[in-house]
């Protein structure tokens, strides 16, 4: 192959990598926009204590690699279910505004709390055996396998669950009309901790394969990948779970684009303006649709 | 009016002293001592740099001292030391040289060393005309006049700067590793890194090598894949990477994974034990220039670190070894001042020819506060910092 190609197919798997990444903390900012219309601002620091999570896992208790990432999920997906319990339920019915600085709140509370506890950069051991395969010039490792496939996985049975199970239709029909629902006989409570459960879980497997692709981790790592992953799932349109695989894809691809073509600083400069663009152009995302605000 | 009155015993002294010299307003050579000034960060964010500079400068007078002192202009003299913290902050910084400048009459001052103090320090002590030599400060504005772009006149540095270290890494990678071409990955948004990586391409290219990928990223980040890439498919023979020791953990790694197994090359900021930690063996055999290091062969270097051990413990780091020499040059230019005053002392300082320091020789341009001096390279080698050679300017 001639080398030009062999470099951007180079690059284009670097962009699903880190685009798969994405995808994976995106879902949970669209689905549980999808049901309470809220942003749920803390689920950066979600992702950032899965990778925590993740790293005592490997380290305190020595486990390989399966058994972490399930470790890091259940882990993630309680703190989720505890935090919209304690922090988003008595709120439900308040003005959205309140929610979203609720959720800043236990974002910053997360941070810190971990910064309390460990203020140093950790290093992730490395759980997998790191391989590198040359397939016609393209060499391509197994981490970034199993990052992409992994993720790609999860996301295909999560829209499984969503559009073909039962609890998928009850917080798609949660979605759609929230006063009626109950009067069908479904736990709108019990739907919603699903939902932040999975949401959560999520970003604890985004929390553990980032550590594992960029193995030193910080209390505050969630921030800039949490803004990244929401304007992921702005761009492919908020409460629309493959809007949102759409949007990071397309993020991850801007972003590995841009410092392959221009100097890096132009990258975040450019990701940002393109959600301004979108926004005005666009406003309900790829796939999302418009609705009609109710005076 | 114990205070008044040995007060007034010291003025007495003192225009007695400037009379017998025929001098006028010495600020010091009253009794037999000379004050010198040292302003360390003893808190604030870097307690241990402020620690270590303390512990070595003390070292150094009492040496002195209880070798006899020193002789200026045929009177023996014995140093004194008075301490100052600046807390690691800018307007600390500029209270307390004010202080000892003003306040204390001291000959001469050393410190601060980062250079967030010494900058503010270094203007007073220029506008007052006095000595100052920072042991630590390697951005190339503490010895620069503001508005002029000039060097100032009364500031030195022991140290080596931010520019220079890019030179001294060129001169090495091509020299030493006889590499042909290079590729550099900086962090765009931080000044040492960005003026040693414009300054490496620059010598570098000077020296016929080629720069092959010019990559930067900004601090924070993490995901260094289509850097890495570019990287990768240039081939370059060595890889530049002035970074600090958090972001060099990840970068190696990242390199590694993407099949970069040329040479990676470092800057003074990769010195952290943290770094060999953080990097998970990625740095094994990396090469990095530093100012100092303790398994050095000289004999000036061992005597300094076997006198530090004793006295106080453990291993003198860079800081320590630098105000050690940052003393050493101050008696050096006291030795050499015509009279005990702040005017003879810096010109002293200036004329200095060469100083054979624990940091290796340290020599000044005419005009210049700026050492010409070697920097140490040292190899990662079995999860360890070791010296490789001293890289001459």
């Amino acid at each position: 192959m001639n080398p030009d190609t062999i470099y951007w197919l180079q690059q284009l798997l670097n962009a699903l990598q880190l685009g798969s990444i994405y995808a994976l903390i995106a879902l949970g900012y669209s689905m549980v926009y999808g049901i309470l219309t809220m942003i749920n601002f803390a689920h950066g620091d979600v992702f950032m204590i899965g990778a925590f999570c993740c790293l005592l896992a490997a380290t305190a208790l020595g486990l390989p690699f399966a058994p972490t990432l399930l470790l890091t999920m259940a882990g993630t997906a309680l703190l989720g279910v505890v935090i919209e319990r304690l922090a988003y339920k008595p709120l439900r019915n308040a003005p959205r505004v309140s929610a979203i600085i609720t959720a800043l709140g236990v974002g910053l509370f997360l941070q810190n709390a971990t910064l309390a506890l460990s203020p140093y950069p950790k290093a992730m051991p490395p759980l997998l055996d790191n391989l590198t395969w040359q397939f016609a010039g393209i060499s391509v490792s197994s981490l970034q396998l199993i990052v992409i496939c992994l993720s790609l996985g999860l996301m295909l049975v999560l829209d499984h669950v969503v559009h073909r199970t039962p609890v998928g239709m009850a917080m798609r029909a949660i979605a759609w009309d929230k006063t009626l629902v109950p009067l069908m006989g479904i736990p709108v409570n019990l739907i919603i901790s699903i939902t932040f459960a999975i949401g959560a879980g999520l970003a604890g497997a985004a929390g553990t394969m980032y550590s594992l692709a960029y193995p030193v981790i910080d209390p505050q790592m969630g921030i800039m990948v949490g803004w990244k992953a929401f304007i992921a799932a702005v761009v492919g349109g908020i409460g629309n779970i493959r809007g949102a695989m759409i949007g990071a894809f397309i993020l991850g691809g801007v972003e590995i684009m841009v410092v392959a073509l221009l100097p890096s600083t132009y990258r975040d400069f450019i990701v940002f303006s393109l959600l301004l663009l979108l926004v005005i152009i666009r406003p309900q995302g790829i796939l999302g649709q418009a609705r009609e605000q109710k005076v | 009016m114990k205070k008044t009155l040995s007060r007034f015993i010291r003025c007495t002294t003192l225009v007695i002293a400037a009379l017998a010299a025929s001098g006028c307003g010495a600020p010091a050579g009253n009794d037999g001592t000379l004050k010198v000034g040292l302003i360390v960060e003893l808190t604030g964010d870097m307690p241990a740099v402020g620690t270590s500079s303390r512990n070595a400068a003390r070292l150094a007078v009492d040496e002195l001292n209880s070798a006899g002192g020193l002789e200026v202009d045929g009177r023996p003299y014995r140093i004194e030391l008075v301490i100052e913290d600046n807390s690691a902050k800018a307007d600390q910084s500029a209270a307390v040289t004010n202080k000892l400048i003003n306040q204390d009459q001291v000959l001469a001052i050393v410190g601060p060393n980062a250079s967030l103090g010494a900058i503010p320090a270094a203007e007073i002590a220029e506008s007052s005309r006095t000595l100052l030599i920072t042991p630590w400060s390697t951005n190339p504005k503490t010895t620069l006049d503001t508005r002029s772009g000039k060097p100032k006149n009364y500031v030195f540095r022991a140290c080596f700067t931010d520019p220079f270290e890019g030179q001294v890494l060129a001169r090495f990678v091509s020299e030493s590793l006889d590499a042909k071409s290079a590729a550099v990955l900086y962090d765009v948004a931080s000044e040492a890194p960005k003026s040693q990586a414009e300054l490496f391409r620059q010598t570098f290219e000077q020296l016929g090598g080629k720069i092959l990928a010019f990559e930067t990223y900004t601090t924070g980040d993490r995901d260094f894949s289509a850097q890495l890439t570019k990287i990768k498919s240039v081939n370059p023979d060595v890889v530049f990477l002035p970074a600090y020791y958090n972001d060099v953990g990840l970068i190696a790694q990242q390199a590694r994974r993407h099949g970069i197994h040329q040479p990676l090359i470092g800057s003074d900021a990769w010195s952290s034990p943290e770094l060999i930690r953080l990097a998970e063996g990625a740095v094994e055999g990396a090469y990095f220039a530093n100012h100092y290091a303790t398994d050095i062969a000289t004999p000036v270097a061992q005597r300094f670190i076997a006198a530090y051990e004793q006295r106080y413990g453990t291993v003198p780091d860079d800081v320590a070894a630098l105000t050690y020499d940052a003393m050493g040059l101050l008696f050096e230019a006291l030795r050499g001042a015509a009279t005990p005053e702040r005017q003879a002392v810096r010109d002293a300082m200036a004329a200095i020819a060469g100083y054979d320091g624990v940091t290796g020789d340290i020599r000044f341009t005419p005009g210049s506060g700026d050492p010409v001096k070697s920097a140490v390279i040292m190899q990662v080698k079995g999860d360890k910092f070791a010296w490789m050679m001293n890289a001459a300017p």
